[in-house]
């Protein structure tokens, strides 16, 4: 569990440490005057941001925990180290692209540069679609080979982590395909796309740092 | 940065108007609302658990009597009855009941920061409650596991209910999760970005506070109980060997190798502990709150409250294991877990302190919700020291899994946060219906519970002590026990039965209320906070009229020295206050 | 005011329910084993946290008397009080560690297991208590879960010379000399059980799996009933075993009785030819191919599993069946065993009756099948759903066989006339089954139903 703890104690100190920087001097008992105690977010006024970064900390929370078990349930015996197939780098390139992609879309959306907005998408779209298929492929591969979910603890993590990080993939496509919708259809306003790409953006780039940490935990066990 | 007060940026947040009774009743999200449906759909499935604890206590107390219970069904009833109580119930009603209404008109704002994701949130809410009741009808009926739902027994034969009611059991669960998680995300990010001007953290009713960070426990924790769940459906329905060694079952061999009983364990308590501060921290802001206001004082120590709720969040992460002591796990971690375990008792204890000294040179009105408040104090005293009994390692071996600690949990986990929920159904019953309830039925509801339940479990930490099991459908003749232990089940079986019957007295006072209670007046009990000084009573549909309200001083200001009225709005600022001079009042 | 006056009462009232609870053995069983640390440790807790308990309640009460609303009156403005809140939690914290220290010192005793201790394995099922000794060269033999089955329950290694001398109990009773260190090594064969003895005050999970261990010194001699304690399945609570501490002359007495693995592999089977002569004092009553006379009282034999036959024939032989004044039948079976020599004799008679033609045999009790069948839900998880008998879980076939004899036996069950003796732990289990069966009517609908199986 020591993994779920580290990031949970990651969480917990950063949240302990706004909190006490803004408790810790106050004297709240004493009445103020509005101008001086105004308050402000912690990360200003996108209370979208906030709720995303808020659900990054519940996936992550999510994955540390599947690891967590993952590193307990590999010290028993029965443990046979799986041989990821090959199929998993191109996807994680996939990956990599779409997230490079994104963060393009996005910079094209803040400089308001319209014209980028629907291509970048698309090809993002177009690369994340590539990644889950690839990643359904490369479960075929391990079925065809006989590496199947009940021959092998490994196997089960491995199927069990690529699924479920597909999932949040998946989710996310939702988003991004509601965003897509409105840019290709022309119906939206420019500054609710951009707010949506932006926090799209921040997903894909968390999606791929947690493909990365668990594609090199695959790798190095 | 630029001041700017997030509620006041309308824009940010999407208002619906409510036109029909349907988008103003059924799918609405206006907070209050939501909050209402949260409350009643578990207060529907409470009292589902509240019959299946009666049942089970009948053939506890007079065992053999009754034909219609059996050893299957008793033990679903026992599993059912823990799982409701503690998830569809208190956490759904603490923080999608309490969380809802409360947050957006103590924090003054409009509503919450997504009102479509939390209408979303509880329906399905309602959907994992459907998927669970469900359960109670299909073939099979519903797992007979005990609410931890230990493998390798909640998915192999000789346990009721493995085919069809575990794995609704672990969906409703998984559905409940996101109910929760969209619930949660939008707690948290009203409390961080939707308060009112001037209403700093630290200016913030203790009640926010506890809701606030059981949230934040919740959406870090829940994720442990959908990991575990996700893995034993997997274990139970497509065969993997997560959590299931090699095993002999009544003969055969199903066919499982080499997983780890214990690694559940471990993520059900990972999550499992947490979900006890996700319930007990609510209802320690709500009590705060009810014993300032009723004892017309401002809550003793006000910071170090807040801080003792972070540091009990804090540290309920690293408590889980004392739920494992004779569990088989590698038992040198029983020196590290008793340790956090009773650290933990520290910061509890301050809250304890502290709520009494409220009370210190207070002018305490007894009324019904400062009965309940007061009477949550005295149980929970009771039941936070026994845990001091549990954690401890030691202590733990001769009295783990016995009727102890089923009386230590309830006293904790049943009791006190109930009479919390009673007395704040009836401190803001006003605020919601607008409608008083009647004190005297208010008041005998209080005797009966308080002194019903505390007979229920008094007792029943000594028949702990003798050694009598818990989750034991019928006890025959042990050896080591003397007959007298039967005569003290019987007796808290006529106590269970008691408290349970006199529910009826809440339920005739409110529906009595809604429709002939007199109409309560705005502030009925002088309170400071936000949620009394609405301009509509009840708020309508976005809480504040025309315009936010501006914070000028913390919830507390009762009885503040060189003032007229012993109570201060929040929303007074200091030239309005009657007498306004020397504004403030600290030293 | 009255509201101060009842808390008052209620601190009162605990504390003298606690003082009286003593006298009504509401409290911990006598120790019987070296644990009195841990009932030390109980007793600080108790002082330390019974002080706070009153303490903090009779302040509470105090000032809900002394402050409370009186017209006029106002509360004093205190918002927080560095030092007394210093003080409070310093105090705590003392009192916290009173409680813990020696807590964690005990655990220190615990989990190391002293070096002269004798190890006895405890091996948990559903839902039986089995044991095995290590035998003389103090080593257990090697053992398997995929090994397990019918002839060979504890899974073990018959390649494993360590295990040959291995002393298997099957009678759910173990036998310990008293005042030398004992780790009992536990072991699940199925799911989660609890090995747990109120006097010893220790208890410890079974695991399937792998193995986890408790360790003990018994002080005092006499039999000590052991619960398991983690839920376990339907019939958790009839899970029941008995530790029997014993002086050394009586135990070396009763080890020198137990069979080996290796006694037990090479013991010849039963045979035949041998039991047919024997048979002959059997068939006067329960007929020549053991189809049972019903007008004798003498049921159906033919086509019951041999470890069942031989189980109860011992049970008469052992006095653990048949010794209750009520049955009336079943001591007319006590003179018959007693006929069989030994348990040689025993094996031969029974691997006789295995030669019967199983025929279908009349039925004459009726009932609600439709109520019999919700009943029979329980004793399924057992018996088979096929009523065939499960020999894991030491249920014998029911379905096919002489239903009046059933019922009777039901009604025993229930009257304890049957399973009421302190070592037939299987009959002590039905016995709890056969309660869940409240009347009559309910025991004729159940048979009416196995009557269709």
């Amino acid at each position: 569990m020591t993994i779920a703890l580290g990031f949970l104690a990651l969480i917990l100190a950063t949240l302990l440490g706004w909190l006490l920087k803004q408790s810790f001097n106050t004297q709240p008992w004493v009445a103020e005057v509005v101008g001086e105690t105004a308050h402000h977010g912690p990360l200003g006024t996108n209370s979208r941001l906030i709720a995303l970064l808020t659900l990054l900390a519940v996936v992550s929370s999510f994955f540390a925990l599947i690891l967590s078990a993952y590193a307990l349930r590999m010290e028993l015996g029965d443990w046979v180290p799986l041989t990821e197939p090959q199929l998993l780098w191109i996807n994680t390139v996939m990956l990599i692209l779409a997230s490079i992609v994104f963060q393009w879309t996005r910079n094209a959306a803040v400089k308001e540069r319209q014209a980028r907005l629907a291509p970048g998408l698309l090809l993002t779209g177009l690369l994340t679609t590539a990644f889950v298929i690839g990643q359904l492929v490369a479960w075929q591969q391990l079925q065809s080979s006989g590496q199947f979910i009940t021959s092998n603890p490994a196997n089960a993590f491995f199927y069990f982590l690529t699924g479920a990080h597909a999932v949040h993939i998946i989710g996310g496509m939702y988003v991004w395909a509601r965003a897509t919708a409105k840019v290709v259809l022309g119906t939206g306003d420019a500054p609710s796309i951009a707010r949506s790409i932006e926090l799209c953006t921040i997903y894909w780039h968390f999606l791929l740092l947690v493909w990365l940490v668990l594609f090199g935990l695959l790798l190095s066990t | 940065m630029a001041y700017v007060a997030i509620a006041d940026r309308d824009h940010e947040i999407e208002h619906h108007d409510p036109q029909t009774f349907i988008t103003k009743y059924i799918w609405s999200q206006d907070h209050k609302v939501i909050a209402v449906q949260y409350g009643l759909t578990a207060i529907f499935v409470g009292l589902i658990a509240l019959g299946l604890s009666a049942l089970m206590r009948l053939q506890l107390g007079f065992p053999d009597q009754f034909s219609y219970i059996n050893p299957e069904n008793y033990y679903q009833f026992i599993t059912m009855h823990g799982m409701i109580m503690v998830i569809y119930l208190l956490t759904a009603l603490f923080l999608g009941g309490f969380g809802n209404y409360l947050i957006p008109l103590m924090c003054g704002s409009r509503d919450m920061v997504f009102p479509y994701l939390n209408m979303l949130s509880y329906w399905v809410y309602l959907l994992s409650v459907i998927i669970l009741v469900t359960s109670f009808f299909v073939p099979g009926g519903s797992t007979g596991a005990g609410w931890t739902l230990y493998p390798p027994q909640a998915i192999m034969a000789g346990t009721p209910g493995v085919d069809w009611g575990i794995v609704l059991m672990l969906l409703s669960l998984a559905v409940f999760i996101v109910a929760f998680t969209m619930g949660g995300l939008n707690y948290v990010t009203t409390v961080l970005q939707a308060r009112c001007r001037g209403m700093t953290l630290m200016r913030m009713p203790l009640s926010v506070w506890g809701i606030f960070i059981a949230t934040v426990l919740g959406l870090l924790a829940f994720p442990a109980l959908l990991v575990s769940a996700i893995m034993m459906l997997l274990d139970k329905a497509l065969h993997t060997s997560f959590f299931m060694p090699a095993i002999s079952l009544m003969g055969a061999d199903p066919g499982y190798t080499g997983g780890s009983p214990i690694l559940f364990q471990h993520l059900f308590w990972f999550f499992g502990h947490p979900e006890v501060y996700i319930v007990a921290l609510p209802a320690f802001g709500i009590v705060s709150d009810l014993l300032s206001t009723h004892a017309r004082k401002n809550i003793f120590g006000y910071r170090m409250m807040v801080w003792a709720i972070v540091a009990i969040g804090g540290l309920s992460f690293i408590v889980w294991a004392h739920h494992m002591y004779v569990s088989g796990m590698n038992p040198y971690f029983g020196f590290f877990f008793a340790t956090t375990t009773l650290i933990i008792a520290v910061p509890t204890a301050i809250k304890v302190y502290n709520w009494v000294l409220t009370l210190w040179e207070g002018n305490i009105h007894l009324r019904v919700p400062m009965l309940f408040a007061i009477g949550f104090i005295f149980t929970f005293i009771h039941g936070g020291l026994t845990g001091l009994f549990l954690g401890n390692v030691t202590i733990d071996l001769p009295l783990s899994d016995t009727y102890f600690v089923v009386a230590h949990f309830h006293m904790v986990m049943g009791v006190s946060p109930i009479l919390v929920v009673f007395g704040a159904i009836y401190h803001w019953w006003p605020k919601i219906t607008g409608r008083m309830y009647n004190e005297t039925l208010g008041r005998w509801h209080f005797w009966m519970t308080f002194i019903g339940t505390y007979s229920i479990y008094l007792p029943m930490h000594y028949l702990g002590f003798q050694g009598v099991p818990r989750r034991y459908f019928a006890m025959g003749n042990t050896e080591f026990m003397p007959e007298s232990a039967q005569d003290l089940n019987a007796w808290i079986t006529v106590s269970a039965l008691f408290v349970a019957a006199t529910q009826v007295l809440f339920f005739i006072n409110m529906i009595w209320s809604l429709s002939k209670g007199p109409k309560s007046d705005p502030n009925p009990w002088h309170a400071t906070t936000l949620e009394w000084q609405t301009p509509d009573h009840p708020p309508k549909h976005g809480n504040w009229g025309h315009e936010l309200p501006v914070v000028h001083r913390w919830a507390y200001d009762y009885s503040v020295p060189g003032y007229d009225d012993d109570y201060i709005p929040q929303n007074v600022s200091a030239d309005d206050a009657p007498a306004g001079r020397d504004h403030g009042g600290a030293h | 005011m009255p509201f101060a006056v009842v808390l008052i009462l209620l601190v009162v009232g605990s504390v003298a329910f606690h003082v009286y609870s003593q006298n009504y053995e509401w409290w911990f069983t006598d120790l019987a084993s070296n644990w009195g640390m841990v009932d030390f440790t109980v007793d600080i807790t108790l002082y330390v946290t019974g002080f706070v308990f009153v303490a903090v309640n009779l302040f509470m009460a105090y000032c809900v008397i002394r402050f409370r609303y009186k017209k006029g009156a106002r509360a004093s403005y205190e918002p927080e009080n560095k030092k007394l809140e210093s003080w409070l939690t310093g105090l705590t914290a003392v009192g916290v560690a009173a409680m813990l220290t020696p807590g964690l010192f005990v655990w220190a005793d615990f989990v190391d297991v002293p070096d002269d201790a004798h190890v006895v394995e405890a091996v948990g099922q559903q839902w039986h208590w089995t044991f095995r000794l290590p035998g003389d060269d103090g080593k257990l033999g090697e053992v398997d879960a995929e090994r397990i089955s019918s002839e060979n329950p504890f899974g073990m290694d018959p390649e494993d010379p360590n295990g040959q001398d291995d002393v298997l109990i099957y009678d759910g009773e173990i036998h310990i000399p008293i005042d030398r260190p004992v780790k009992f090594v536990l072991r699940s064969k199925d799911v989660l059980h609890d090995f747990a003895v109120a006097q010893f005050r220790v208890k410890m999970d079974l695991v399937p799996g792998m193995n986890t261990f408790l360790w003990l010194t018994p002080t005092k001699t006499g039999r000590f009933e052991i619960l398991c304690e983690e839920l376990c399945g339907i019939a958790h609570y009839t899970m029941r075993g008995a530790v029997i501490v014993a002086e050394r002359d009586d135990y070396d007495t009763w080890l020198a009785n137990q069979s080996t693995y290796h006694d037990l592999n090479t013991a010849p089977a039963g045979n035949p030819a041998i039991g047919a002569a024997q048979y002959a004092v059997c068939a006067a009553c329960h007929g020549q191919q053991g189809e049972g006379i019903a007008a004798l009282n003498a049921p159906k034999i033919a086509g019951q599993s041999a470890w069942y036959l031989k189980r109860q024939l011992m049970n008469y032989k052992r006095g653990l069946r048949g010794t209750h004044e009520g049955d009336v039948y079943g001591a007319q079976m006590i003179g018959m065993a007693a006929t069989l020599a030994d348990e040689q004799a025993v094996d031969n008679v029974v691997a006789h009756i295995l030669t019967f033609p199983d025929n279908a045999v009349a039925s004459t009790i009726e009932g609600d099948i439709a109520r019999g069948q919700k009943y029979y839900n329980v004793c399924a998880y057992c018996h088979g759903a096929d009523g065939m008998g499960i020999q894991a879980m030491n249920a014998p076939r029911a379905a096919g066989m002489s239903d009046w004899y059933m019922a009777r036996q039901l009604q025993n069950f229930k009257d304890e006339v049957r399973g009421g003796h302190l070592q037939d732990y299987q009959g002590k289990q039905m016995g709890f089954m056969a309660d869940n069966l409240h009347d009559d009517q309910a025991v004729r609908d159940v048979v009416a139903y196995i009557n269709t199986l």
